[in-house]
């Protein structure tokens, strides 16, 4: 994975640099205008943050019955990625509401799981920082809860009410949108890739680090 | 063996409860003052805000249940005596199942007692349908103690346990306060809304069963220092 980050950094700063573009040429959206445009960034914020939560939970349990530390260090990065894509997913979805709608927050039932997801996983970041010591056991039987935890809510919160646009709007594009939506998504999971590589470094040069200090006692 | 195991854990801990009444009688307390702190919230000149009822039951059950959880390890931790219970040469998940049922029972004497409290405050008709009400109650109880059984038992050994358990507790068990309120509260109206109450029942009941086999699931490794 190491030495392909070069390379995969400059396909996405290529990607990021050309998707403004790509974004504006897109056609109008009939009903919504300029704000449609959300879209490009609103929906594949969401896509890198449930695949880094599922990156999440699958590690944390990896970690806990295999005792992998690099199944662990994965894990706490994704985590925090994730949280990063959701904040933005929880910032530029009301934007969208407000107009759309005409309401910042409309409790629906796809706006209120990612708002528990988001929660869930601040939660984790939480116990691994202030739990003392061996929280990172405790974190990722969190991450599997959580993961585990997305159909329960997913049923519990949708019989509630449903305004959010269906998931079957994204096949049913009108033309000239779905090229630029996919470049998008693509973009960010890359992004998101390249993200966790990074944090993933940082946690191996933290844990190299401890293992001299240890050694040095 | 395992059943064994898990209903000795549970009676040791009956005993204990039975002679103190320390944990029933700070969490039943603890119930009623929540109740009390949301009808000053919710009552208007001397009724209530429709729905207002299930929510102000559900919500004490959670906080009243958080309260009761940290405890339960609380008072193996001062006795030092959860590393004689690790140490039994029994199943390790005997042994959660065992605290489980402690706390089932516990929660569910508090809400017998809550429950005709709720009752008679908001003249809300809560024994309209006794059993769809029980059932709710029972498959939610569970629910919730499965999660926090197991967290607190994590937490035992963590230094910031009272602040961390509200934390990981409430985003899991969103869907029991989901389906615990709304089942309720369609039992509420004026017409009792059966198929809706079962339904919330049947979510609440395959909820149980998967958290409950994670729990099983993932004790023993949490526990092993």
């Amino acid at each position: 994975m190491k030495k392909y980050f070069i390379p995969l950094l400059a396909v996405t700063t290529a990607m990021f640099a050309y998707a403004p573009i790509m974004i504006a040429n897109a056609p109008f959206e009939a009903s919504m205008g300029l704000v449609s445009k959300i879209f490009y960034f609103h929906v594949p914020s969401w896509f890198a943050m449930f695949t880094a939560v599922f990156i999440c939970g699958i590690q944390s349990a990896m970690f806990l019955f295999k005792g992998k530390p690099t199944a662990d260090r994965i894990a706490v990065s994704a985590a925090e990625v994730a949280v990063l894509f959701g904040l933005m997913g929880l910032v530029t979805g009301p934007l969208w509401g407000r107009k759309s709608w005409g309401i910042w927050w409309p409790w629906d039932a796809r706006v209120t799981i990612a708002l528990i997801l988001e929660l869930t996983f601040i939660a984790y970041l939480l116990v691994r920082k202030f739990g003392g010591p061996g929280s990172e056991k405790l974190a990722a039987a969190l991450a599997i809860f959580g993961m585990f935890n997305v159909p329960f809510l997913y049923m519990s919160v949708n019989i509630w009410r449903t305004i959010h646009p269906k998931t079957s709007v994204v096949p049913a594009l009108p033309t000239g949108m779905p090229g630029p939506f996919w470049f998008s998504v693509a973009a960010y999971l890359l992004l998101m890739t390249l993200l966790i590589q990074l944090r993933l470094q940082l946690e191996e040069r933290r844990a190299a680090l401890d293992a001299l200090y240890l050694e040095e006692e | 063996m395992f059943a064994k195991v898990a209903l000795l854990v549970l009676r040791k801990d009956v005993v204990i409860e039975a002679k103190s009444f320390e944990m029933f009688s700070t969490t039943l307390f603890f119930a009623v003052s929540c109740v009390l702190v949301f009808a000053f919230a919710l009552v208007r000149d001397g009724t209530i805000v429709a729905d207002a009822a299930a929510g102000i039951l559900w919500i004490a059950i959670a906080f009243a249940g958080t309260l009761a959880l940290g405890r339960t390890f609380e008072r193996e931790r001062y006795a030092e005596t959860l590393r004689a219970l690790l140490l039994a040469p029994a199943p390790r998940a005997a042994i959660y199942v065992g605290k489980l049922l402690g706390i089932v029972l516990l929660l569910a004497v508090a809400e017998a007692a809550l429950v005709p409290l709720v009752t008679l405050l908001f003249s809300a008709p809560l024994f309209a349908r006794p059993l769809l009400l029980a059932g709710l109650l029972l498959a939610g109880t569970v629910g919730f103690a499965a999660v926090g059984t197991l967290f607190a038992a994590m937490l035992v050994r963590s230094r910031t346990r009272d602040v961390m358990l509200p934390i990981l507790l409430y985003p899991i068990t969103v869907p029991v306060i989901i389906a615990g309120v709304r089942g309720t509260a369609a039992l509420l109206e004026a017409s009792p809304d059966e198929p809706v109450a079962r339904m919330w029942i049947a979510l609440l009941a395959a909820f149980d069963v998967v958290f409950i086999t994670l729990a099983l699931w993932t004790f023993e490794p949490l526990m092993t220092e």
